[in-house]
Parts: structure tokens; C-alpha cells; sequence
């Protein structure tokens, strides 16, 4: 029996890739809403190559068919970056960083951008989906296959997946603010993001008028809610997105901790006895995936050794 | 000297916006830099994660009090910083325009007066007004940092005339080129022009090769020093021949 340990994104994608692989799978939650809610859901192994190692981008491509495979409602729509007039250099340096890209006119895309922005970068090959229904359909799936969940001490082989909570000494919080609006009147199709040096921002559609707007990136543990300013910097940029977004409706703000590494890169790890899967970062929704599948061939290989 | 302490590199460098602390590590080692600096306005205490890896760097750091737009906000920031890191540095920031980040000369001086009377050692970051260095100066201020151009702009040194002046006026005093470094050349034509130190951090921390970059800079910034000791040749209006024109062997 392997324990996983956490029913966030990591814990459901690792118990997920342990089942589909044979393995007897239970899931301990201690109950904690994991942060991995509110994520944007983006999947955008292409833009996350601005700053991320290459490996993020290769291996993350591969996590558009797993969501699409496992969970309803994974949007193929591509990505939309855009920049203000005057921040222009900013785009022509998001290209050199990234590949993937083909140079738009935006308001060919997005009908409600039209005007708004001369240039863009169109990113045809990523997806994004809606992190809360994703984790639902994917613990609902395991559920039904006969994975026990519950609370209590783990026990057998134990898959730690418990983010920010795990006894790992090179763990750090980067601290995360977003907010939900419901801005019926504004049509967005795909997720765009706002290039900024200070303000930057994306927007994802959830669907019904709703947009995830997001996201601070603070090296701090600080888990209190939502500050004035973040608020202001990440309204100021949607405005800039959009003006009839400031008529939008603020639904709910969030703040979490993205458990993080000193590379910033999702790792599986051998500690004390445990194995980890941690340190998504802001890659959970992109890397779980491929963290989970490594995770069940390297165990059926420990298992096939033992016998 | 700043503040009794000499430095080998004179490149400092800024902490914010690496892809992530090992690349952060990495580039502070490649550049030679022996001085960091930090914020601390929006983190708060609970950066403390964060702080532990620069701590480990081995550089001396400099909490800066960024973000801060009055004199009492970058007291208070200040004082938070020296306990939590532990020393009397601090790069005093005081914001005046939203905009362009230029500093406020008036908030400046007013927390420069209190910090250094409370014992700390004050960088502030200034524009090149010699008025306003005179006041920075008078209030206890051993090092200046004006700006080569608004914070990130990567213009250079958009006032250089006015640099050089600064030079000319403060020569007992160290002076550091604080924002607006884009390029290398930029950072040793401030060693060129007899500055001490070159303070940066967007020019490398997002460039596609933030390593790569750092070690440029690092370099850089050991050239203009280096010609700045050696002894730069004034520009002349004619060409000098550098080999004497009689004398020559007639080969025809």
C-alpha cells in the first residue's frame, strides 16, 4: 500500500499516475484546502520558458493531453500576450525568452480587444483549465475506483505531497495573491497576460463571465489575506486589459504559500524514508503531471527490484 | 572606503526578479560582487526564508527600504532592517514619483537626518542635485548614490555632464551610480568617470542569461575602475601619430 500524503494538485496527480500504473493507493487529506485552488490553471509550458529552465518547458508540453485525458473541461485555446504601447520592449523581450510564438494582431483573437493593443504574441499550442473542477474530477475518479481518503497518520510507502507543509530544510513559501471577478459584459476566450516591468498580470476565463486574476509573486510566508496594494497593482493591470473590467464584480481573494525549491523547479525527493513530490512553485498545474508519471515508473521499478 | 569598509568588486547588486535563488547565487558569484542588496518594504518579516539564502551568499548585504514614498515609512523600514539582518547599512529610498521612481529629495533628507543620528549608515539613493548632496552630506552621509537614469529604465547615464560634476564637487566622498545601468558599457563608463561603486539589478536579473550577464557586468565594471587608476587620455581635436613620422627608412 502507498500512502500519498496531500489532496492538492501534486497528491491527486501522484495518486492518480499510481493507480492508472497498479498500484494499491490510498490518499490521506487532512482536510487542508490546498493552495493549488487557486492556481490560474494555466497551461503554458511555452510562456513559463520567461524565466523557467528549459525542462519546465519540454516536459510540460506533455500535461495538456494528461488534463485533457482525466478531467473535463481543459480549454485548447492558446495563450495571449499583450503589452501596453509604452511598454512594447517589454513583448519584444518576452519573445527572445520564449518560443512557440507567432506575432498577432490581438483583436483578431479577442474581438473585445480590438484597438486596445497593436501587437501580441500567440502561444496556439497551450491550454488552461479550472483548477477547482479539476481536482473534483480527479478525486471524484479516484473515489470511484476504489481509493480509500481519509484523515489520520500515513502509513506504508509514503508519497508526501503536503507543499509548504513538509519537513523538506530547503523549502521556501513564495506568497501568492489573486482574486476572482465576474465581468459578464467582458468576452475573453483565453487566458491573456499583461507584460508589465512592475504591474504584470494574467487573466484566465473560468467560464459564465468569471476571470481569475492573478497573481503576486512575494518571498515571504506571510498568509494573511490579500494586501491593498497587490489588490490595486493586479486591478490597475486588468483595467489596463480592459477598462469595463473595473465594473467587474470582485467574487472572492485568495492568498497562498507555492511551496518552492532553490531552483524553482518541482522535484521528487528521497527524505528520511519519504518520498517527496514537492515544490511545485507556480508550476503545479503543468509539472504534477509529470512529476506523477516519473513517480509510478520509478515505484513499479522499486517494485519489480524487490521481487 | 564606504563606511570605513573597502570592497574588491565594485559592482553591487540587486536581489529581485532572478528566476530563482539558485540563478540569484550563481550570478552573484559569476559577477564578484561583494555587496547585495535587499527590500524588505513588501515582504515583511515573514521573508525570512528568503533572507536565510542571501544570508548564505557570503556578500555583505544592504537592506534597502524600495517601495517607501515618506520619510517616516523608510525610518521605520530601516529600523526593522537592522534587525533583522543585522547591521547599520541601509540604502535609504525614499519615492517621490510614482512613475519614474525619482527620488524625493525632501523626505530624503529628513529621514537621512534621523537615521544617521541614530547611528545608521546611510547609501541614499539621490538625483546628481549638488544641493541637495551638500544636505545629504551635512546630515551625515559618507556615501551617495545618485541615479544614472529612473530605476530599471536601463537609459545609462542620462546626465552625464551632471555626474561629472558631482564627482568634481563631493571628491572625498564615495559616490555610486544607483539605477538606470543597462548595459555593461554603461556600468565602466561610471568607473571611467571616477565613480566608486555601480549599484544594479533588472539589467541582470532579466536578461535571458542573468549568470552570463552578471559576470559581463562584473567585468565591466573591473575595466572602468582599472582605466579609471590608469589614467584616461584626454580627447584630442587633431590625430597623433603614435609612431614619429621622420626619421623613416625611405624603401623607395
Amino acid at each position: 500500500m502507498i500512502s500519498v500524503l496531500g489532496a492538492g494538485v501534486a497528491g491527486l496527480c501522484c495518486a492518480t499516475a499510481l493507480v492508472e500504473a497498479g498500484h494499491r493507493v490510498e490518499l490521506i487529506d487532512t482536510g487542508a484546502p490546498p493552495v493549488s485552488r487557486l492556481a490560474g490553471g494555466m497551461l503554458a509550458p511555452f510562456c513559463e520558458g520567461d524565466g523557467a529552465p528549459e525542462t519546465v518547458v519540454t516536459a510540460g508540453q506533455a500535461s495538456v493531453d494528461w488534463w485533457a485525458a482525466r478531467v473535463p473541461g481543459v480549454t485548447r485555446r492558446g495563450t495571449l500576450v499583450v503589452a501596453p504601447p509604452r511598454d512594447s520592449a517589454e513583448l519584444a523581450r518576452f519573445a527572445r525568452a520564449t518560443r512557440g510564438h507567432v506575432a498577432v494582431d490581438p483583436g483578431t483573437l479577442e474581438p473585445d480587444l480590438a484597438g486596445r493593443f497593436a501587437r501580441g504574441l500567440f502561444f496556439e499550442a497551450e491550454a488552461h483549465l479550472d483548477p477547482v473542477a479539476a481536482l473534483a474530477a480527479l478525486r471524484m475518479a479516484l473515489v470511484e475506483t476504489g481509493v480509500p481518503v481519509r484523515d489520520g497518520p500515513a502509513r506504508g510507502r509514503i508519497v508526501d505531497c503536503t507543499g509548504i507543509g513538509a519537513p523538506l530544510p530547503d523549502l521556501r513559501p513564495v506568497r501568492g495573491e489573486m482574486m476572482e471577478l465576474h465581468a459578464p459584459d467582458v468576452a475573453l476566450t483565453r487566458p491573456l497576460r499583461l507584460l508589465h516591468p512592475r504591474f504584470a498580470c494574467y487573466l484566465v476565463p473560468r467560464g459564465g463571465g468569471r476571470y481569475m486574476l492573478g497573481a503576486t509573486m512575494v518571498e515571504s510566508g506571510s498568509t494573511a489575506g490579500i494586501t491593498a496594494r497587490a489588490m490595486m497593482e493586479l486591478l490597475s493591470a486588468a483595467y489596463t486589459l480592459h477598462p469595463a473590467l473595473a465594473e467587474a464584480e470582485i467574487l472572492t481573494t485568495g492568498t497562498g504559500l507555492r511551496p518552492s525549491l532553490p531552483d524553482n523547479l518541482p522535484a521528487i525527493r528521497h527524505d528520511a524514508g519519504r518520498i517527496h513530490v514537492n515544490g511545485m512553485y507556480r508550476h503545479g498545474f503543468l509539472m504534477a503531471p509529470v512529476l506523477a508519471t516519473r513517480l509510478a515508473r520509478m515505484m513499479t521499478k522499486e517494485m519489480q527490484d524487490a521481487h | 572606503m564606504f563606511y570605513g569598509t573597502d570592497l574588491t568588486s565594485r559592482l553591487m547588486l540587486g536581489t529581485a526578479q532572478y528566476p530563482s535563488p539558485r540563478v540569484l547565487r550563481d550570478a552573484i558569484a559569476a559577477s564578484g560582487a561583494e555587496v547585495i542588496t535587499v527590500s524588505l518594504r513588501r515582504e515583511g518579516p515573514e521573508g525570512g526564508a528568503f533572507r536565510d539564502i542571501l544570508a548564505a551568499s557570503g556578500c555583505r548585504v544592504l537592506p534597502n527600504t524600495a517601495g517607501c514614498h515618506t520619510a517616516r515609512e523608510a525610518i521605520t523600514t530601516a529600523q526593522m532592517a537592522r534587525e533583522l539582518f543585522g547591521t547599520r547599512w541601509i540604502k535609504l529610498e525614499v519615492i517621490g514619483h510614482a512613475d519614474t521612481l525619482q527620488p524625493d529629495p525632501f523626505g530624503l533628507v529628513e529621514a537621512a537626518r534621523t537615521l544617521c543620528a541614530d547611528g545608521f549608515e546611510v547609501f541614499p539613493y539621490t538625483t546628481e542635485d549638488l544641493v541637495v548632496a551638500d544636505r545629504l552630506v551635512e546630515a551625515g552621509c559618507q556615501v551617495l548614490m545618485p541615479w544614472g537614469a529612473p530605476i530599471g529604465s536601463g537609459q545609462g547615464l542620462r546626465h552625464i555632464d551632471a555626474l561629472r560634476a558631482m564627482r568634481a564637487h563631493f571628491p572625498g566622498v564615495a559616490l555610486v551610480v544607483d539605477a538606470g545601468i543597462g548595459a555593461p558599457s554603461q556600468a565602466a563608463l561610471a568607473m571611467e568617470l571616477g565613480y566608486d561603486a555601480v549599484l544594479l539589478n533588472t539589467a541582470v536579473a532579466r536578461s535571458l542569461d542573468p549568470v552570463a550577464m552578471a559576470r559581463a557586468f562584473g567585468q565591466a565594471v573591473a575595466a572602468g575602475q582599472g582605466a579609471h587608476k590608469a589614467g584616461l587620455m584626454p580627447p584630442r581635436d587633431m590625430g597623433v601619430a603614435s609612431t614619429p613620422v621622420f626619421g623613416m627608412a625611405e624603401l623607395a
